[in-house]
């Protein structure tokens, strides 16, 4: 069931995923003052909101794990942070990108992009700490501490652009602008680009929950073995 | 009402369930003897009592409330695997500062007393860093005992003392039983442990295989339970 | 009441074991100045641009010398397994834990205060033309820095490897607070007062503090109760 469901949710967003492109890269014009490479944003917006959403997922299920002390919420947690620092990467990397061809440097000290870095460092410092303790239920519930904390970086680095003044292009999308920065169409694109990620961004996050079981289960087997 | 209610108790590691199914209690009063091989989970337990580790399942309950609770703790002492003693300070100040963190009225003289009591006296300004193993050792049961503790839990008390420490703590429990405390302690060390036990537990991997009065037959023969009750 | 009584019976009881061995004391204090020496080769340490770098220089100082101290914090009471015997006493964990915030936060700035007049010394800068205000900027970052510090203490204790997570775990989750510091800090050296814009910064301070000490003071029961 659950294996049909991942194929299920994979299978979706990569076709989705393969429509939007053909879309973005064949159908739409290019932008009047960036030309070609604000096709990029279609990769790079959703990437970060598929961030930001994995990792409220993340803070949340620790929240529920320390509230409830269920394994498998534990693993939805792990898993979210490790998909969700994936996606960071990409964010940063399509930014970087964009920002070669369009400002003409690879990165700069901005606010906005400090802080997306930060971020990337709080959640790798999470999987470290995880890594660190042995004992999987001590280290469920050190991790669902550390990463209750790190989501207030995820906050900052969404609030970012509001709070200073920053190179970093500011809210185009229209609920946070109310609408005219951006093409209706263009910006439907984005969202449908974001859900096809999601999709993805889920069927990873199965996938990796089952290796979590899998790992806890060989855990558990290696202790009786120790314990006869 | 019971001094120490365990209630159904599981306690994980991971997905190994190293408590299963714990449940008995011990009345004021008793001192039960929890015996078992080491890894059994005798220590999860006392952790458990203790405050110190949550049950992923069921009930601790001492002296009538959750055992987290800080009022049950006030009544509570327990003696580990460490001395839980800190070095760097004087030997009277290390039980005037658990008189204070028991909230005791008056705590230098309790402690006094105490150190009196151990035969430490004569050295309590001296650094515990400078003491000897045997005079950590006392301190170690004075701060156990500094609160008057309803019920104290022991893990392995034996084990680690020397001699004249094993007849004092002998003797503090001989008289806090005399007085109506409960003692809870884990051991495989039989023989000094059954002279006091009223009741024993058996725990096997993670199970109480046996709780109940000490049987007869133990005072002859110490492993007399573990043939019948243990695995092999 | 007691509350305040039990942190007050931690906190005291941390100052006097450091004061007694100064182990972390000396450590953090001789490294501070190894870091303000270190320091002069970065730049052209004359006075007009160690007044500009000042803020970022003085809380890379206290932050990475606030690391020993740090450090020491719960790991003093791993010897003996005296912490067990904490946790197992009526002391509720947030006792713990603001008690040995304050405990900290004494040991820190006990050091800032010792930096700041030898970092006068060195890089020929006078520090003193806003003591007051400095002061109140170093009391908040260095409340804000033994919180997140002793947080992340508690939650490391456990670890083979505390000594490299807690930095790589502090300094990131730290740095909305730092960034405020230095930036009030460099302010008020270079002699302008606290007004217009960076009230903001000290706002951004206060609300750190204020969170995070909320955050930790609620979730710390949890990481000391196995």
């Amino acid at each position: 069931m659950r294996e049909k469901l991942i194929y299920a949710l994979a299978a979706a967003g990569g076709l989705w995923l393969v429509r939007n492109l053909y879309v973005i890269l064949l159908r739409l014009p290019d932008e009047v003052e960036q030309g070609a490479i604000y096709r990029i944003m279609f990769f790079h917006i959703p990437s970060w909101f598929v961030c930001f959403t994995a990792f409220f997922v993340a803070g949340a299920a620790s929240a529920v794990y320390l509230a409830r002390r269920r394994a498998g919420i534990d693993a939805l947690a792990v898993s979210a942070v490790e998909v969700g620092v994936a996606f960071t990467a990409v964010g940063l990397v399509t930014g970087a990108i964009w920002a070669r061809i369009i400002w003409g440097i690879w990165w700069t000290w901005d606010p906005r992009l400090t802080w997306a870095l930060i971020c990337l460092l709080v959640y790798l410092g999470y999987l470290m700490l995880r890594r660190a303790i042995d004992d999987p239920t001590e280290r469920a519930k050190n991790s669902a501490v550390l990463c209750i904390f790190a989501f207030t970086s995820v906050v900052i680095t969404y609030k970012a652009i509001d709070w200073w003044r920053t190179q970093h292009p500011g809210a185009v999308l229209s609920f946070r602008t109310g609408g005219g920065n951006i093409d209706p169409f263009m910006e439907t694109m984005l969202y449908q680009n974001w859900l096809a990620w999601l999709l993805l961004a889920a069927a990873f996050v199965m996938i990796r929950m089952r290796q979590e079981e899998t790992q806890r289960e060989i855990d558990a087997l290696r202790r009786m073995a120790h314990a006869l | 009402m019971s001094a120490i209610a365990v209630d159904d108790v599981w306690k994980y590691f991971g997905d190994f369930p190293a408590l299963r199914q714990i449940t008995f209690s011990v009345n004021p009063g008793a001192c039960i003897a929890i015996l078992g091989r080491n890894g059994a989970g005798k220590t999860t337990l006392l952790r458990i009592l203790a405050g110190l580790s949550r049950p992923a399942k069921g009930k601790v309950t001492v002296l009538g409330q959750d055992a987290r609770d800080s009022a049950t703790r006030r009544h509570v002492g327990v003696l580990g695997h460490g001395i839980a003693i800190y070095d760097e300070l004087s030997a009277l100040e290390n039980l005037v500062l658990f008189g204070r963190i028991f909230g005791l009225k008056d705590p230098r003289r309790s402690a006094m007393e105490w150190l009196e009591r151990t035969g430490l006296a004569h050295v309590r300004d001296g650094l515990v860093r400078e003491f000897s193993r045997g005079m950590r050792q006392r301190l170690a049961v004075a701060r156990a005992f500094l609160h008057d503790p309803e019920v104290l839990l022991l893990d392995e008390p034996f084990t680690a003392l020397d001699d004249r420490a094993i007849a004092l703590l002998q003797n503090l429990l001989r008289e806090m039983l005399a007085r109506g405390r409960t003692i809870l302690m884990s051991t495989h060390q039989l023989r000094e442990a059954l002279e006091l036990a009223t009741h024993v537990g058996l725990i096997s991997r993670g199970r109480l295989a046996f709780h109940g009065e000490r049987p007869p037959e133990m005072l002859t023969d110490p492993s007399w339970l573990y043939r019948t009750y243990g695995e092999a | 009441m007691r509350f305040a009584r039990q942190c007050l019976t931690v906190a005291a009881k941390d100052l006097r074991s450091e004061l007694r061995t100064k182990e972390a004391i000396n450590a953090s204090l001789s490294f501070a100045v190894v870091i303000l020496l270190l320091f002069s080769f970065v730049f052209d340490p004359t006075g007009d641009t160690a007044r500009e770098l000042s803020g970022g220089l003085l809380w890379l100082v206290f932050a990475f010398a606030g690391a020993l101290i740090l450090n020491r914090s719960f790991s003093r009471e791993l010897q003996n397994d005296c912490l067990d015997a904490l946790i197992a006493s009526p002391v509720p964990g947030s006792a713990l834990f603001v008690g040995k915030t304050a405990a900290n936060v004494l040991l820190l700035l006990g050091i800032e205060i010792v930096c700041l007049p030898v970092f006068g010394v060195f890089y020929n800068v006078r520090w003193t033309t806003r003591f007051w205000p400095l002061m109140l900027v170093l009391a908040l970052g260095t409340w804000a820095l033994a919180v997140i510090g002793t947080m992340f203490s508690a939650l490391t204790v456990n670890l083979r490897l505390r000594e490299l997570m807690l930095p790589m775990l502090v300094y990131p989750m730290l740095i909305p607070a730092l960034m405020s510091a230095m930036r009030l800090t460099t302010v008020l050296i270079s002699g302008e007062p606290l007004a217009g814009d960076e009230l903001i910064w000290l706002r951004l301070l206060v609300g750190f503090d204020i969170i995070f000490t909320a955050l930790a003071v609620a979730l710390v029961d949890i990481v000391l109760v196995g």
